[in-house]
């Protein structure tokens, strides 16, 4: 054992370690926040925003303002479409009694390694058929598809340990399997439900494939799209490229802070991305 | 756990259906249909016409012949080599490091996933600033510690290119093996290590023969989820280089993308996808393999 002020002192090199690990790995995130702090200077960026101004975020504002809206509907749609599917889902597979529900289950995890590129390649043929090119629903079905395989493992292995009784003790006051699963199976899912939809808003939100590829027009343009188009023509602003970076960046940073124990859950719950 | 035994099966098959019918449309059907259409002649105008004749192997020759193909493959194999290497030796380095206990590691360890869940495509856009040769901030950074004077191509010279987008790849995936393999970590009893102690093994053998065989497991599944995700790469080259320069970054996936997208030949990019397709197969077979165990425990 080491003696107390020794064992203080090494804790406190290890902070500072620490500290600089978090310095370095997170210099790029500081550095889109500074260069968005700093209209107006040109190709000369300065270390810190001495004279901040929000210039840059009232440009990005209004050039993808429009493009934030679409990534909040196609996200909030594809969480919809994912919940709705996985969760009945989840629970109907959530026992082993099922004859061909281990089947389904491998299914799902084989899908979660169909590279995206390959889907939107058939996805497009289809699409163009079907007249969902370019809609907000093509979209949203298939950016679904980011978070479903993730949300069927996650919520089937919650609801394989929701206890029983409680279930059967409404089947035994006349509630059938729907009406059980609707008031009883589902309310007592909510964290887990909470932390799947977090994961698919947050997949939707940064899909970038599908909105490259499903779409030919500016009708349904997410920001991940519009701040790659931005880059694409020649860049003359930095720092409204960068605020349009910061700002399509706070979902993440936000649900950090908010929602540090879904994410944790989350992740621990696996084959995440 | 019994509770939906009693259950008629075709009641429960009710609940799953949906997400199965979902499924099949859109990880089934795709699967199917990029095969098929490898075969296809596929031009500009098909999607007028609704014309796509079956050409045997003509799509398949073509690709295989073409040099970009060749230079694909073999930039996917060093991306995903070179990405895999870094992020997890890096991650495990910090999962290690952030286990001793000591003031606001927790905190610290989870800002550290901010990089991580900040769409890869605005990930990329930053990096392609930092690391632009003229007035990018790394160059910068070299040149005030007098170690470049020039400033390193980091993007525009075709030898280092995809040196760089595997430096970038490789800050993208740090956090996610971090914190898996951080979880791995916590589940090894400290009994091993103080057993281990008493026996007089240094820190360094104590992590060869307990940390890394206890670890395995969670090293496999952080390992084939990395390969997954990697090997088909496409947002953060197509936004840091675009594939260049001189196609010095061209992978599977971008090469899909442009065949199909831009060049309008759905056949050839099939090719490429099925090929893309192949290469992941084989790496779910090892992902099943590993998680055959959680199964057995119905987890």
């Amino acid at each position: 054992m080491l003696p107390t002020p020794a064992r203080r002192l090494r804790g406190a090199w290890n902070t500072a370690a620490a500290l600089l690990i978090l310095a370095v790995l997170l210099f790029p995130v500081y550095w889109m926040l500074n260069t968005a702090l700093q209209p107006a200077s040109g190709i000369a960026v300065d270390w810190f925003p001495s004279a901040p101004g929000l210039e840059s975020f009232r440009l990005a504002l209004s050039s993808q303002g429009r493009s934030m809206l679409t990534s909040l509907a196609v996200a909030l749609g594809a969480v919809a479409v994912c919940l709705a599917l996985a969760a009945p889902a989840a629970y109907g597979l959530a026992q082993s009694a099922l004859r061909g529900g281990r089947a389904v289950v491998f299914t799902t995890l084989i899908t979660q390694m169909v590279p995206g590129i390959v889907i939107a390649n058939a996805l497009y043929s289809a699409y163009a058929e079907l007249g969902l090119v370019n809609s907000y629903l093509g979209l949203i079905l298939a950016d679904a598809s980011l978070g479903l395989p993730f949300s069927i493992v996650l919520l089937r292995a919650f609801m394989v340990s929701l206890p029983g009784e409680v279930i059967e003790a409404a089947l035994v006051d006349g509630a059938n399997r729907f009406t059980a699963f609707v008031r009883i199976v589902l309310p007592m899912s909510r964290n887990a439900l909470i932390t799947a939809g977090l994961f698919t808003f947050l997949f939707a939100w940064s899909d970038f494939m599908f909105a490259l590829t499903l779409n030919t027009t500016d009708d349904v343009k997410p920001v991940t799209l519009g701040i790659y188009q931005f880059v694409g023509a020649h860049v003359s602003d930095w720092g409204a490229v960068m605020a349009t970076a910061v700002l399509s960046a706070v979902p993440a940073a936000v649900l950090l802070v908010v929602a540090q124990k879904y994410i944790a859950a989350g992740i621990a719950g696996g084959s995440v991305k | 756990m019994n509770h939906l035994t009693r259950r008629p099966a075709l009641l429960r098959w009710l609940f799953i259906a949906p997400a199965l019918v979902y499924m099949a449309a859109f990880f089934g059907y795709p699967l199917v249909r990029n095969l098929l259409m490898s075969f296809q002649h596929y031009t500009p105008t098909t999607y007028f016409t609704g014309e796509a004749p079956f050409n045997g192997l003509d799509n398949w020759r073509a690709v295989l012949a073409d040099p970009l193909f060749t230079d694909a493959l073999w930039h996917t194999a060093l991306f995903t080599a070179g990405s895999l290497l870094g992020q997890f030796t890096i991650g495990l380095a910090l999962a290690v490091f952030f286990s001793r206990r000591f003031r606001l590691a927790g905190p610290i360890r989870a800002v550290l996933l901010l990089p991580w869940l900040v769409p890869m495509v605005v990930s990329a856009v930053v990096w392609r600033r930092i690391l632009d040769q003229e007035h990018g901030v790394l160059n910068t950074f070299l040149r005030g510690l007098g170690l470049s004077d020039g400033g390193v191509p980091w993007l525009s010279s075709p030898s280092v290119a995809l040196l760089s987008a595997v430096l970038v790849n490789i800050w993208i995936g740090i956090p996610f093996n971090m914190v898996i393999l951080y979880g791995g970590l916590q589940e090894i009893p400290r009994e091993l290590y103080e057993a281990a102690a008493l026996d007089g093994a240094r820190p360094w053998r104590a992590f060869r023969s307990i940390t890394l065989p206890m670890l395995r497991p969670v090293i496999t599944v952080v390992l084939v989820l990395g390969f997954m995700s990697t090997v088909k790469i496409l947002d953060l080259i197509l936004a840091l280089t675009a594939g260049g320069p001189a196609d010095a970054t061209q992978t599977l996936g971008t090469v899909t993308y442009q065949l199909s997208f831009l060049r309008l030949d759905f056949g050839q990019g099939a090719v490429v996808g099925t090929v893309l397709i192949l290469v992941s197969a084989v790496f779910a077979v090892l992902y099943l393999r590993a998680n055959r165990a959680d199964f057995g425990k119905g987890k």
